[in-house]
């Protein structure tokens, strides 16, 4: 078995992010990291390798991205993949989800995985959706929020957190698994991991080596356009129930759920 | 590495995991540890799996064969967390730098594997209840028995950071007593022993570690006597072997000089977490109707730590490189501890002040610091110590 996990260079969460007001992307001149989602990523597919269940032959770290991203890989490395494909190029600039996940998918052909693993969320864009437009891309069964994964031949039963529980579902192989946070404690990366971790084989990639159509690519490839960037707007105050009968002060509390129908 | 940066690649990504380690290992567990002042054994088997105890150890035997610069910067955010942490990889971290720089080729072959996956953990003494800085006056001996050839070690050590708990001391003893001038006439013995255990027995007999000393802070790690009494030594556990003979002073001053760096780093490290918590707890409490980070007050003792520490980072690192170097750094070394250690201990206070009577309170981590802070200032030559050598260094080097 083959897994391929998907990760992405943010900005390190101390680094106080901004909005470039010329690009209307984010400033990304700090320091920056790897994707802490994505490490559950690659902490499952270790656990996978360690499980037994299935011979797990490599496990390959896949991202896009500047050439600064080569540290997200040696990270990625430093916790347990085999390797790591470096997808980089000028034309790939400024790609929304749904360009970043074709161009994603066309490198992930080269490598025909039987399992693709990234992390719920990226810390800096946060949309949640990459997988399942890698997916789509790739033609194959996606599941978002996993949180637990029992492999077999061919198949994995996931569970995934639902608004009101957890969904149990069976899934083919190969496919697109997004995972949540809860899936697993990624391990620490030794000493000696950190230090191995450049010596291990990159490859880099551009958009014609893996066959990405330059137009469908870049900001000029990409389907959404950003007009206009507004911070939230402020929370609303809430309401202060002044504690005077702590029997008037619960049905008021009981009231005010019940209004909303929250019990 | 751009000329203003601090850390290669390889630094940064070090640090990085031994920062995340120390917010989520070490952090939230040092307060249960420090009250009950227990050895943090779960903390420090996830260390030897990291690799922690073989930092600076060659590869041959298994460690990282990482500089002294990197591993100040592990000891630095290692300290961030707890200095009692840093204390357990310190004396191993001594006892390593000498072997590899003094110790026989067996000696280093059949204790830097060991020591390098932290299978054994390493401590250092010099000091007895009676002599601290002045280390020329120790009176602890080891003499010759003509019969076997053994020594025989006999005499108290005090204040041994991780006396009980580690397997092997490397411990200073007086072996020619006429010797003139006294520093001639001392010599360091490998002294195996068995961890945990108060009375040493079969081929340790003869050392005996009483109970720990109970202590205002630096917690969780023991610090202990040794009593040496009858304890046989084979001469090839003299450091060096028979060459070593009456060079134990000046092996364990270098070792101390190496010291002084690390004990810089946890200077730093301290200080650096007490400017952390300034910084969270100054904007959230409010008083005057603000965050009191918004009186000029604070500001001004927030802008005085972090410039104070930045200042001590900076004099660490250099007295670091330099010794990778190659270069004599024994100047820069004392510099570096007598500030960062004094660092360590004015940002603490300030953090305390910072936090008014909730830093008083045993809820708030900066009240462990308070109590931490100042092993810096005696571990490893006081301040004192320091500026005495730093003055004649001076004298010596600018002499009319």
């Amino acid at each position: 078995m083959k897994i391929c996990c998907l990760v992405k260079e943010v900005p390190d969460a101390a680094v106080q992010k901004r909005i470039d007001a010329g690009t209307k992307r984010l400033d990304r001149s700090g320091e920056r990291t790897l994707n802490p989602f994505d490490t559950h990523g690659i902490e499952a597919a270790m656990q996978i390798r360690e499980g037994g269940a299935v011979a797990v032959d490599e496990i390959v770290a896949v991202t896009m991205g500047p050439d600064t991203a080569v540290r997200a890989l040696h990270k990625s490395v430093a916790l347990g993949a085999d390797r790591s494909l470096h997808l980089s190029d000028p034309a790939l600039s400024g790609s929304d989800v749904c360009a970043t996940g074709y161009a994603l998918a066309k490198a992930l052909e080269t490598e025909q995985p039987d399992l693709v693993l990234l992390g719920q969320q990226s810390d800096d864009g946060e949309c949640y959706t990459i997988g399942a437009v890698v997916a789509d891309h790739l033609k194959m069964p996606s599941l978002t929020q996993v949180i637990k994964m029992d492999v077999s031949e061919g198949k994995l039963v996931c569970q995934r957190q639902a608004e009101y529980g957890y969904d149990t579902v069976e899934i083919a192989l190969p496919a697109v698994i997004s995972v949540g946070d809860a899936i697993n404690e990624p391990r620490y990366p030794s000493l000696k991991a950190i230090m191995g971790a450049k010596k291990k084989p990159l490859d880099t990639k551009g958009t014609g080596d893996v066959g990405i159509d330059p137009s469908q690519v870049g900001e000029a490839g990409s389907k959404t356009q950003v007009l206009g960037i507004n911070p939230p707007p402020p929370k609303q105050s809430g309401e202060i129930i002044e504690d005077e009968d702590t029997n008037e002060t619960v049905e008021k509390i009981v009231a005010w759920l019940e209004e909303r129908k929250l019990i | 590495m751009a000329p203003y940066e601090d850390k290669t690649e390889i630094q940064k990504d070090i640090t990085e995991m031994v920062h995340q380690f120390v917010d989520e290992q070490i952090i939230p567990n040092a307060e249960h540890f420090d009250h009950e002042d227990t050895f943090p054994e779960a903390i420090v088997e996830q260390m030897k799996e990291l690799g922690l105890f073989g930092v600076t150890i060659p590869e041959q035997y298994g460690g990282m064969g990482l500089d002294l610069t990197t591993y100040a910067m592990i000891v630095e955010e290692l300290s961030r967390g707890w200095i009692s942490i840093s204390g357990v990889v310190n004396t191993h971290f001594i006892g390593s730098y000498l072997l590899m720089k003094f110790g026989t080729e067996e000696q280093q072959e059949y204790f830097l594997p060991k020591m390098a996956t932290g299978e054994i953990r390493a401590a250092f003494s010099l000091s007895e209840p009676e002599v601290g800085s002045d280390v020329q006056g120790i009176k602890a001996t080891a003499k010759r028995d003509p019969a076997s050839g053994d020594w025989v070690l006999d005499g108290q050590k005090m204040w041994v950071t991780n006396g009980l708990g580690s397997g092997v001391v490397f411990v200073l003893m007086r072996t020619d007593p006429k010797a003139d001038p006294p520093h001639r006439g001392m010599s360091c013995f490998i002294t195996e022993k068995t961890p945990w255990v108060e009375q040493n027995e079969g081929a340790f007999a003869g050392l005996e570690v009483p109970p720990k000393i109970k202590k205002m802070g630096y917690k969780g790690v023991e610090s202990t006597e040794l009593i040496y009494s009858g304890y046989r030594c084979p001469e090839a556990r003299i450091l060096g072997g028979a060459e070593g003979i009456g060079r134990g002073f000046s092996q364990m001053m270098d070792a101390l000089e190496v010291g002084r760096v690390n004990v810089a780093a946890r200077g730093v490290g301290i200080a650096q977490r007490a400017l952390e918590l300034a910084l969270r707890y100054s904007q959230e409490r409010r008083t005057f109707g603000k965050p009191i980070a918004q009186h000029q007050a604070i500001q001004f003792k927030l802008a005085d730590m972090a410039t104070q520490i930045e200042a001590a980072r900076l004099l660490t690192l250099k007295a670091a490189r330099m010794k990778d170097a190659g270069v004599r750094s024994d100047l820069e070394a004392g510099m570096a501890k007598l500030l960062a250690s004094e660092t360590g201990k004015e940002c603490v206070e300030q953090s305390f002040r910072i936090h008014g009577g909730y830093g008083y309170s045993k809820e708030y981590e900066v009240e462990r610091l308070y109590r931490d802070a100042p092993l810096l200032l005696i571990g490893e030559g006081t301040s004192e110590i320091q500026r005495m050598v730093i003055g004649k260094k001076l004298l010596e080097r600018n002499r009319i």
